[in-house]
């Protein structure tokens, strides 16, 4: 036995003539949280579903737990929790209808693995009766996330959990990953949040169906090796187009109240871009060196040298 | 307090669903030209206010003015002067750029003329020329985006609502598109803007943030890290949206 849960080797996959994915190799291991970061299109949906033997690849292999997804496909769906993009439970039978529906078709019951959700059961516990399509977004995706636990999957597929959701919420959903991950599940989690690539053990940043980069949190940050800095003046509406024009920009882009901005050279002389910006009319001109953020680095790593 | 630079005015907005009270007693006005930021948790309410604020929801109570119009009684006028895109409601994904258009064009009363010019004003400016009769489904989100905001925009709106228009679109993109949205701004739309990017929350001027039904918290980016003592707006929605907190 080795340590992989997952294994990807060289997976295609194309709609009409559309790349969604590019022949992407990786490997998760056992029991870590592996997080898929990318826009729509990225190709992070086609993934789940072939890795949870829901669609056919067109080149490649990939094995979950060893097993083949397309050739042990009855296999996996046993071992296996998938929570689609969509809310995809049946909205005219009640919380606790749904539960009990997916506990039944794994041969298992509520109460054999009720450790596993009680946390984020709980939650919704008051609600048990209510019609699944009655329920708010938060708690609908609390109760899709007990129904692809019911059965103790060694494995978790969460499609984007946290798309749409708000701030603390997603900080919430991400706190029981954590918890999860306790219990020795492994679970591959997409999503469009970059800051959230900060919550996994490892990452594979994706674009257009290709994987730029895979390494930890940290380990995708220290191979950003161009100097950034975060600039702020009395002048934020002016201050993007302003840097953009300065003769030594590489990228500057908006990141809340500051813009980040990145030198063509391998050093910043702080004093001559002040100097500069004085001279465009800007004052209160605050410049520090920071460390790059994961937003910083899937933004290099797309290769868009100037904005806009 | 209120003046004529006033384009949305809301006083005492309240919107019960049976016994369950979504809006409660909102008050609270946005400026001509300004980009306003409407936060809040899901389920805080943020929704129904918008669909009252575009006419397609009448309050309990309340009186609200849009674009100088009163949502109860000059629903049409309100829809007329607003524009309204989301990520989830934008443009038809089986009929061409130019197709949506017009369709929009047709909708919002412009007549052909105006309709070429703006195709033609809009295609220009997101060098789009050559994509005229390009089907939308076979479009990249990002452009999919700008175009739904440029349709949005077509029928010159005096304020245009923004729901989440940047879900899941990648970070260059993102920024581009707020470069679209301080350039309509600044010729003096007015914006109005939700998001769940919190770094988006500090690109606007002004930010209301609403919680069980009311706004908790109402002024620019800046003032508000200062009242709650946050270095960044998402420090402050932490704070804040959890009620009882």
């Amino acid at each position: 036995m080795n340590d992989f849960s997952v294994k990807i080797e060289d997976l295609s996959k194309s709609y009409k003539g559309v790349e969604a994915l590019r022949g992407i190799s990786l490997d998760v291991t056992r029991g870590e949280i592996f997080g898929f970061i990318g826009p729509d299109g990225a190709g992070k949906t086609t993934l789940f579903r072939i890795l949870v033997s829901l669609l056919l690849p067109d080149a490649g292999h990939a094995t979950v737990e060893g097993l083949d997804v397309v050739r042990d496909y009855r296999k996996i769906r046993k071992i296996v929790g998938y929570m689609p993009g969509r809310f995809s439970l049946y909205q005219d039978l009640s919380v606790e209808e749904n539960l009990k529906f997916f506990a039944s078709i794994f041969n298992t019951s509520i109460q054999e693995n009720y450790y596993l959700i009680e946390d984020i059961y709980k939650q919704i516990e008051p609600f048990r009766k209510r019609l699944a399509g009655k329920l708010s977004g938060g708690m609908k995706q609390k109760l899709a996330l007990s129904c692809a636990l019911i059965h103790k999957p060694d494995v978790l597929f969460l499609d984007e959990p946290t798309t749409g959701v708000d701030a603390v919420s997603r900080k919430e959903f991400w706190e029981m990953l954590k918890r999860l991950r306790s219990w020795g599940i492994t679970i591959l989690v997409s999503t469009p949040y970059m800051d959230e690539a900060g919550m996994c053990d490892r990452v594979a940043l994706m674009q257009e169906g290709a994987v730029m980069s895979i390494n930890t949190p940290e380990g995708v940050i220290n191979d950003h090796h161009r100097p950034l800095a975060e600039v702020r003046t009395d002048n934020m509406f002016q201050l993007v187009d302003n840097l953009v024009a300065f003769d030594g920009c590489y990228s500057a882009y908006r990141f809340g109240a500051f813009v980040h901005f990145s030198p063509k050279e391998n050093q910043l002389e702080v004093k001559d871009l002040e100097e500069y910006l004085k001279l465009k009319g800007h004052s209160s001109i605050k410049i520090k060196m920071i460390r790059p953020g994961i937003e910083d680095c899937f933004m290099e790593l797309m290769g868009v040298k100037d904005n806009v | 307090m209120y003046s004529e630079e006033h384009i949305i005015r809301v006083e005492d907005l309240t919107r019960k669903f049976g016994s369950f009270t979504a809006v409660d007693k909102l008050n609270f006005y946005v400026k001509k030209g300004e980009i306003f930021g409407f936060l809040g948790a899901n389920g805080a309410g943020k929704t129904t206010a918008i669909r009252i604020l575009c006419g397609l929801l009448l309050p309990t109570s309340g009186k609200i003015e849009v674009a100088g119009f009163d949502v109860c009684r000059q629903t049409n006028k309100v829809k007329q002067n607003i524009g309204y895109m989301s990520q989830k409601f934008s443009l038809y994904e089986d009929m061409t750029i130019a197709e949506n258009f017009r369709f929009y064009g047709g909708i919002y009363g412009l007549s052909r003329k105006d309709i070429r010019e703006k195709i033609s004003y809009y295609l220009h400016k997101l060098k789009l020329e050559k994509k005229k009769n390009a089907i939308i489904k076979s479009l990249p989100l990002g452009w999919k985006q700008k175009l739904a905001f440029s349709v949005a925009m077509m029928h010159d709106p005096k304020i245009i609502f923004l729901d989440e228009p940047t879900a899941g679109v990648d970070p260059v993109t993102r920024r581009q598109f707020w470069e679209m949205i301080y350039e309509v701004a600044s010729a003096g739309t007015t914006i109005f803007v939700t998001t769940h990017y919190m770094d988006e929350a500090e690109y606007c001027q002004r930010v209301s943030i609403m919680v069980d039904g009311r706004i908790e918290a109402l002024d620019t980016p800046e003032r508000l890290k200062e009242q709650f003592g946050a270095d960044s707006m998402e420090g402050v929605f932490l704070k804040l949206a959890r009620g009882q907190n």
